[in-house]
């Protein structure tokens, strides 16, 4: 079986006039058919960036220095922009983390809509029309035919983001990239629009990258899990390899510092000081200025090792006490 | 709507009468029309009938309530140069003006609008900078040195067009205007560009913004997400939500060219409001420069009130509050 996408040594670098910032630097990873991939760190770890490049969407001064996305098989970078184009919303869609901002407020729905269907596929007005408000309902809006004449302003933000994830669906794409679309909304929002996005992604078969900070998220949705620190995957495996003995320490941190039933009363753990600049990061192991574990070793580059099967981390010095 | 209508009335009918007074002590300080009016070797039993004729005897005040008494009847007073009704000499000069602005507009919008979007949307290219160059001269030049190079150059160096003066006008469709023949245009042509060197300048500067700051918005990406062409992306979800400022401030731009054209007229002798504003000052016809202060303000509030119409029209967020209230 052919996977869905294959990203190989993906780097995105910005070119700002303090320097070259190595966002996504070196990233591989592959999603196979129907499956769902967390990518998962703090901001500024490169996630978001990893989804833009994927979606071809990097604006200047960034771009795609190297690496290969494959879709399907075929390699995207390097693609003339047209290329990428009747990709996008076609075969490949997004959702955006803020559904305030993310669609347009001075055009109705409908013609959001519309003009998304009618960009891939030569079919009528009204027949558009009617996709649209299929997909409306499919994703649990009341009343479609009549939301379709409304603008954005009179929904509120979790029937923002089911337009949003509706405009997402309408060309039953293989892939879609979710940039962190829950965390704007509240919890029992939430937990209706993941449900919601894991049914239908069961249904036609399309595979997710659920782009997030929030371990709880993935661990209920992910088969696979993507860490990722200052540009870098640091580990990666299945969601229950990874969540149950992380071998990364920033990954052992990340889960200490999600609050638990189990360590009530004590105070939570957190992970000391700042993600680093991506101007200025130490040499070796990027996370050497945070790690409890650091020590001179850190200072040298390291590959990422499998450790168990199928489950690979970038450390020398990882959590291995937790395999025994 | 009908409460935002009313309110609307009420603030203009305020501002009208505000603005009244301050004319009419503006133009008793300028000074004495009778001593320009009638010739120096006049007897002063021969000056006092003058004044007495012209309501000029009695104290400002009464003055004042006779004016807005017949203000009110809808008579702004009678010229003393034209001994015509102010509101007939000025309404006679406002088709001249009103053609200059609308071609000045014209050119504001044609040239302002593209010109704007390219910068925005290359802001860092070397046609980008300099478009934006160039909209500072437009600025910063003097309008009446601007106009005196137009003339130089197009006029007395080329010899392509007329340097002063409007064509005759023509009637077509029921409507009156130089515009109708070729003629026209070619008199019409420096005046409008001089005048509209200002607001091009402006609308490239407000597009440009408009444009890089829209640009970085979500909106922009999830439609390019949607796999829309660029020009789809920048023709309908970038300009629709750049022309709400833009909109307005053409509204106020358009005011601002009817009332203030008169550096322009005086220049290129177009026998607009403007140049009849200037003659009048000159000559102290208090009834022509009150009366043409009164109809700058009321065509102002009314542009204002078109403005604030259109406003909702392109942003639906103010038709909801509107209903609303």
């Amino acid at each position: 079986m052919t996977e869905t996408l294959v990203v190989e040594n993906l780097a995105t670098h910005f070119f700002t006039k303090a320097g070259v910032v190595k966002a996504v630097d070196g990233v591989s990873f592959r999603v196979g058919r129907g499956k769902v991939l967390g990518l998962v760190g703090e901001s500024g770890s490169g996630k978001s960036v990893t989804g833009f490049s994927v979606m071809g969407l990097v604006d200047p001064p960034g771009r795609i220095v190297s690496g290969a996305i494959r879709f399907k098989g075929e390699n995207l970078v390097g693609k003339s922009e047209e290329a990428w184009r009747s990709l996008r919303g076609a075969r490949i869609a997004m959702i955006f983390q803020d559904p305030m901002m993310t669609l347009n407020p001075v055009l109705r729905i409908d013609t959001q809509m519309i003009e998304a269907v009618q960009a891939h596929e030569r079919v009528s007005a009204e027949e558009a029309r009617k996709r649209a408000r299929d997909a409306l309902g499919q994703v649990g809006i009341p009343s479609p035919e009549e939301r379709l004449k409304a603008y954005p302003h009179q929904f509120s933000g979790g029937m923002r983001q089911r337009v949003a994830i509706a405009i997402a669906l309408l060309h039953k794409p293989d892939l879609i990239v979710a940039d962190e679309p829950t965390t704007a909304l509240d919890v029992t929002i939430q937990g209706q629009i993941l449900a919601e996005v894991q049914s239908l992604a069961r249904d036609t078969g399309t595979s997710l990258i659920w782009i997030t900070h929030d371990l709880s998220v993935v661990a209920g949705l992910a088969d696979d899990i993507c860490v990722m620190y200052a540009g870098k995957v640091v580990e990666q495996g299945s969601v229950d390899d990874v969540l149950d003995h992380p071998l990364h320490p920033y990954t052992n941190g990340l889960l200490g510092s999600v609050p638990s039933r189990n360590r009530r009363g004590e105070p939570l753990r957190q992970i000391p000081g700042m993600t680093p600049s991506l101007l200025s990061l130490p040499q070796g192991c990027a996370f050497q200025t945070r790690c409890p574990r650091a020590d001179a070793a850190c200072r040298h580059n390291i590959g990422m090792t499998e450790l168990r099967e199928g489950q690979f981390v970038r450390c020398v010095h990882p959590h291995q006490e937790a395999l025994a | 709507m009908t409460v935002y209508l009313i309110r609307r009335l009420m603030q203009a009918g305020l501002v009208l009468a505000v603005m009244s007074v301050l004319v009419f002590l503006g133009v008793f300080a300028v000074g004495d029309p009778i001593e320009i009016l009638i010739s120096p070797e006049a007897t002063q039993f021969e000056k006092e009938e003058a004044r007495r004729a012209l309501g000029l005897d009695l104290p400002l005040w009464q003055q004042y309530l006779v004016f807005l008494e017949n203000a009110v009847q809808g008579d702004l007073g009678r010229s003393f140069v034209f001994n015509m009704p102010a509101i007939q000499v000025i309404l006679m000069r406002f088709p001249a003006t009103l053609e200059l602005a609308l071609v000045a507009m014209l050119w504001t919008v044609l040239f302002g609008v593209p010109l704007g979007l390219w910068a925005g949307l290359k802001p860092n290219s070397v046609s980008g900078k300099t478009i934006m160059a160039g909209s500072i001269l437009g600025f910063s030049l003097p309008s009446f040195w601007v106009g005196l190079m137009l003339i130089m150059t197009f006029a007395v160096m080329l010899g392509w067009l007329p340097s002063t003066g409007r064509a005759e006008p023509v009637t077509m469709f029921g409507i009156t205007s130089s515009l109708w023949t070729a003629k026209g245009w070619a008199h019409v042509m420096l005046p409008s560009v001089n005048l509209a060197l200002g607001q091009i300048a402006l609308v490239i500067r407000l597009t440009r913004a408009g444009v890089r700051e829209a640009m970085l918005m979500d909106y922009v990406k999830f439609a390019r997400a949607k796999g829309l062409t660029q020009r789809r992306v920048i023709g309908v979800h970038v300009m629709k939500n750049i022309m709400i400022p833009i909109v307005t401030v053409l509204g106020l731009e358009l005011g601002s060219l009817i009332a203030f054209a008169v550096v322009t007229e005086s220049i290129f002798a177009w026998p607009g409001m403007g140049k009849l504003i200037i003659d009048s000052i000159n000559l102290l016809d208090r009834p022509i420069v009150v009366a043409y202060l009164m109809m700058t303000v009321f065509l102002v509030i009314l542009i204002n009130f078109a403005v604030d119409v259109l406003y909702s029209v392109l942003d639906p967020r103010v038709r909801l509050k509107d209903s609303g209230s």
